[in-house]
């Protein structure tokens, strides 16, 4: 079946006064049909860059290069008049900061009723019928009487609702979630979660959900990436990840993280040193300085994402971790 | 320790030189091309002006009876031609820039040394002390300004001092509001709450965290207070308050030079083109300066 | 492994029915509006030993911030007594309180915006050590700040480098080597590690493990993170809305949480495996967290808690020794 959404050798670089920024380099996966897609990785990975290309919403000294097919058809670089029939239709983001998706001087219904009435051609009674339908799926109570609120009557956690709302108003094909539940409280991320976990049941969207929690890609993924210093490091099933990861990066991070499950009080295993310098990447392997398995070819020769089962890949020299 | 933030591998000895803000934003200053060639010629006014007794034969305050409202002569040496009472027009130019760039820097510094130390007291302080404080600023706002300086002419006579303190008071105002909302987002800043929590008394943190935090907007300002001043300066030279004769500024040429300038264009056109390349001058300065201090905000 | 807390006879620091009221809203000059009291902390006691680590715990808004800052004194308007070594800290003057300092310390979420941008790190690390011990040589007090960074995971060599060369973590290191170089007895962190990246939250927590044990400092540990409060605490606090809803050790607080939020809190956190995650029942609040200007009449969870009563809008629950050690507010924890 053809995928949603396929990436395939996207670079994303940024110019800046200090040289250029490598933010993203050579990714490639596909999202498949109804698939929920997790993307891990640290600040600085690439992994929300990845979608801001995606989406077209790269900043000015930034240029994307590669290729991006949704359903097909190649989006990357498109003039922004036919982008914005895929971008906010068929393809929706929400960010980690729903107060700065989110216009303060017009009201909710206003901002609803108007992606609506663009990409649709409804009126506005039936926009505003709809617009309220999808704010009481999200569970926003009050519904008719909240839509017509402006944002900063809403609390962080109902703010984020109103953003799965007016993502999944005009019933994409593929939702891309930023970080969404990262600036909220711990019992209003685990609210959006199940919101976000119980829309996905109920409709077959295809799920982005990119995040640097590895609890939540364990709630809600079918499959992972892993990114490190803008690249794909490992990909697979998120049982097999999760179980045995084969790379050094991906077994340090599920080692780092402190558990709920697990005795505390213990020393954490750590990663040693820093993330790479993104100006400056080394021309072998970005984790080579972190590594513990660390081979002499790891240092010059940068080792390509190669598949390593059915369905897992990983970008490591190592036969077996 | 095991884990460190030391990457594995050889440690260098050597000890590393950092690179302040300061180097960083001269660095970027250094690569803006407008902000490099205002330097340079602002610089070459400067020092013509200073050095303006050597740079003509002519002096200042001479009358050349023979020349009066003569054009450009570069056999004569007056080069810019010269005034309705004959005195050479090139030197006065430069005599005029000296004023002109003077008023500006005294004026400056003044505001700067007043409004600096005021709006950071005021809003490092606070509360009561920060409301009284301000509601003056605001108080001394309201005053028009051409009164005030009528009004001291009137009182104490027209005299060089007057026109710095007419000009400092004003200024300053500005540089303090600027300097106060500056201070006021930085005193909630987590390192000046690490000082206070470290035992550093007030003035300390005023003087490490809090001041030189501020010099950045405040610089920007300073290069943009500069053409302000020298424009005020003219404004007032031109209103006949100003400098008085021999003294010139570039406000009383201008002045002069615009009475007669269907006769006499060249009295106008020189003055007029200083003026008007040392402004341009200071506003590429202050462009390249923000952009180099804050090369976030473009 | 935190060093096990001795049970020593003396607190170090015994806080006393603190409370911390906001007043917002407070005009200008001449402006007459009443001013709005927010009470961010709300009468909360709690004994803190030589070398013991509290957790305090909660979501945005319940003052654990507040409250780590009003122990230091770096609050104005603070009720309530702070008793450091058997001295009341509210009793002291200005300048004797600036003396204190050297003993206890801070550390902030936000490892950049903790550092002047226009010092080094070496002016940073060292402007307590200039402040206390004015008496030092330049060489000499140079050595301690490189000794210091080395300490926690610096290079010496760094010294000169300024906050923008460094990442996150190092600059937190940066901000960690600041506040030990006194050799404090207590330090608050205020979220030292929540905006860093997973590998180097480690790094952090386990540095501070290590610095604890070398030199028996207490800490108060202020996080919204759950795993990470249980890495690093003895004990732990749970806070909402300005009042201490559960105290107890550790372990017996995972292992039995008695009041519904903490239970709710503890559920709330994802688990980093696919199986248990989506096995997992989960007890999700109904419910934002109320406006802190305007909280709930009698229990302040009341709103948003499972098994909330007629009792608990009336009267407000006082915290409850239900074994030793293990405090807890609520009507219902025996239910």
């Amino acid at each position: 079946m053809e995928p949603v959404l396929s990436i395939e050798n996207l670079h994303t670089r940024f110019a800046t006064p200090d040289g250029l920024v490598e933010a993203v380099n050579g990714v490639s996966f596909t999202v498949g049909e109804g698939e929920t897609l997790g993307i891990v990785g640290e600040s600085g990975s690439g992994k929300s860059q990845i979608f801001i290309s995606v989406m077209g919403l790269l900043a000015a000294n930034g240029r994307a290069s590669g290729s991006v097919r949704f359903r097909g058809h190649e989006i990357l670089g498109l003039p922004r008049k036919q982008l914005n029939r895929i971008r906010g239709a068929r393809m929706s983001m929400i960010f980690q900061d729903p107060m700065t998706s989110l216009n303060p001087y017009l009201t909710i219904a206003r901002q609803m009723t108007e992606v609506l009435i663009a990409h649709k051609g409804s009126s506005r009674a039936e926009a505003r019928g709809e617009a309220i339908a999808m704010l009481e799926r999200v569970q926003i109570p009050e519904a008719a009487r909240r839509i017509d609120m402006y944002p900063h009557e809403f609390s962080g956690g109902m703010r984020q609702r109103v953003m799965i709302a007016m993502a999944l108003l005009c019933k994409p094909e593929l939702l891309i979630a930023d970080e969404p539940t990262t600036a909220l409280d711990v019992t209003v991320q685990a609210q959006i979660l199940e919101l976000i976990g119980a829309l996905q049941r109920a409709s077959n969207t295809a799920i982005v959900l990119i995040t640097h929690d590895l609890g939540v890609i364990a709630g809600l993924c079918d499959r992972v990436l892993v990114m490190y210093a803008g690249r794909v490091v490992e990909s697979g099933p998120v049982r097999d990840i999760f179980r045995d990861p084969q790379h050094p990066y991906t077994a340090g991070l599920l080692r780092s993280t402190p558990r709920l499950d697990e005795a505390a009080g213990a020393r954490l295993s750590t990663i040693p040193g820093q993330p790479p310098n993104l100006q400056r990447l080394p021309p072998g392997c970005a984790f080579y300085e972190r590594c513990a398995h660390r081979e002499a070819i790891c240092l010059d020769d940068r080792p390509e994402l190669r598949r390593i089962g059915e369905e897992r890949k990983k970008a490591c020299h190592l036969p077996h971790l | 320790m095991t884990d460190t933030a030391i990457p594995p591998g050889t440690a260098p000895t050597e000890e590393f030189a950092g690179r302040s803000l300061w180097a960083d934003a001269w660095r970027r200053l250094m690569r803006n091309r407008a902000a490099m060639a205002s330097i340079v010629i602002l610089a070459a006014i400067a020092l013509a002006s200073i050095f303006a007794p050597w740079l003509s034969p002519h002096p200042y305050d001479e009358i050349y009876w023979d020349q009066i409202d003569a054009p450009p002569n570069f056999a004569l040496g007056h080069y810019f031609g010269t005034d309705s009472n004959g005195r050479d027009l090139f030197v006065r130019t430069l005599y005029g820039g000296r004023m002109s760039l003077m008023v500006g820097l005294v004026a400056t510094l003044v505001s700067l040394v007043i409004g600096v130390a005021y709006g950071a007291t005021a809003g490092f302080i606070g509360g009561r002390v920060d409301a009284v404080m301000m509601r003056f600023v605001d108080v001394l706002y309201s005053l028009p300004f051409i009164f005030f300086v009528i009004l001291l002419t009137v009182m104490f006579g027209r005299h060089l001092v007057l026109i710095f303190v007419a000009i400092g008071a004003i200024s300053w105002l500005d540089m303090a509001r600027i300097v106060r909302g500056q201070t006021i987002s930085l005193k909630r800043k987590e390192f000046v709450e690490a000082a206070v929590a470290g035992g550093v008394s007030s003035f300390n943190i005023l003087r490490r965290h809090i001041i030189p935090n501020t010099l950045g907007p405040v610089v920007v300002y300073v290069t943009l207070t500069v053409p302000q001043v020298i424009l005020t300066e003219s404004f007032i030279s031109f209103l006949g308050l100003g400098v008085q004769e021999p003294n010139t500024s570039w406000g009383v040429l201008i002045s002069e030079g615009a009475r007669s300038m269907e006769t006499t264009p060249w009295a106008l056109i020189f003055p007029a083109t200083f003026l008007a390349v040392t402004l341009f001058c200071f506003n590429f300065i202050g462009d390249g300066l923000r952009d180099a201090l804050d090369p976030r905000d473009r | 492994m935190p060093p096990a807390a001795p049970l020593g006879p003396s607190p170090l620091l015994s806080v006393r029915d603190l409370s911390v009221h906001f007043t917002l809203g407070a005009g200008g000059l001449f402006s007459r509006r009443k001013p709005v009291l927010l009470r961010a902390v709300d009468g909360v006691s709690f004994d803190l030993r030589p070398g013991e680590t509290l957790g305090l715990v909660g979501e945005s808004g319940c003052g654990k911030s507040t409250l780590g800052r009003a122990v230091l004194r770096l609050l104005p308007s603070a009720a309530g007594r702070v008793v450091w070594l058997g001295q009341d800290l509210a009793a002291l003057s200005t300048a004797a309180m600036r003396q204190r300092r050297k003993e206890m310390q801070i550390i902030f979420q936000d490892p950049l915006a903790s550092l002047n941008p226009r010092m080094t790190a070496g002016e940073t690390i060292g402007e307590p050590l200039k402040t206390f011990r004015p008496d030092l040589k330049p060489a000499e007090a140079k050595r301690r700040i490189q000794e210091i960074m080395a300490k926690v995971g610096l290079l010496p060599q760094q010294i000169n480098r300024y906050p923008h060369e460094f990442s996150g973590g190092q600059c937190q290191r940066i901000g960690i080597a600041r506040a030990m170089i006194n050799d404090p007895k207590l330090i608050v962190c205020d979220e030292p590690v929540s905006a860093l990246d997973a590998s180097i939250q480690a790094q952090i927590i386990n540095l501070l493990m290590d610095l604890q044990r070398e030199t028996g400092l207490s800490l108060i540990f202020i996080s919204h993170n759950l795993s990470v409060v249980r890495q690093i605490s003895h004990r732990i606090m749970v806070l909402y809305l300005g009042k201490v809803v559960e105290l107890a050790d550790r372990d017996q607080l995972y292992r039995n949480p008695r009041h519904p939020y903490t239970q709710a809190l503890i559920s709330a956190v994802p688990i980093p495996d696919p199986d248990l995650e989506r096995a997992k029942q989960r007890l999700v609040l109904s419910g934002d967290l109320p406006s802190p200007l305007d909280p709930p009449s009698g229990c302040r969870f009341r709103t948003r808690c499972p098994k909330a009563t007629e009792i608990c809008a009336r009267l407000s629950p006082s915290l409850l020794e239900i074994e030793r050690g293990h405090e807890v507010a609520c009507h219902h924890w025996d239910e």
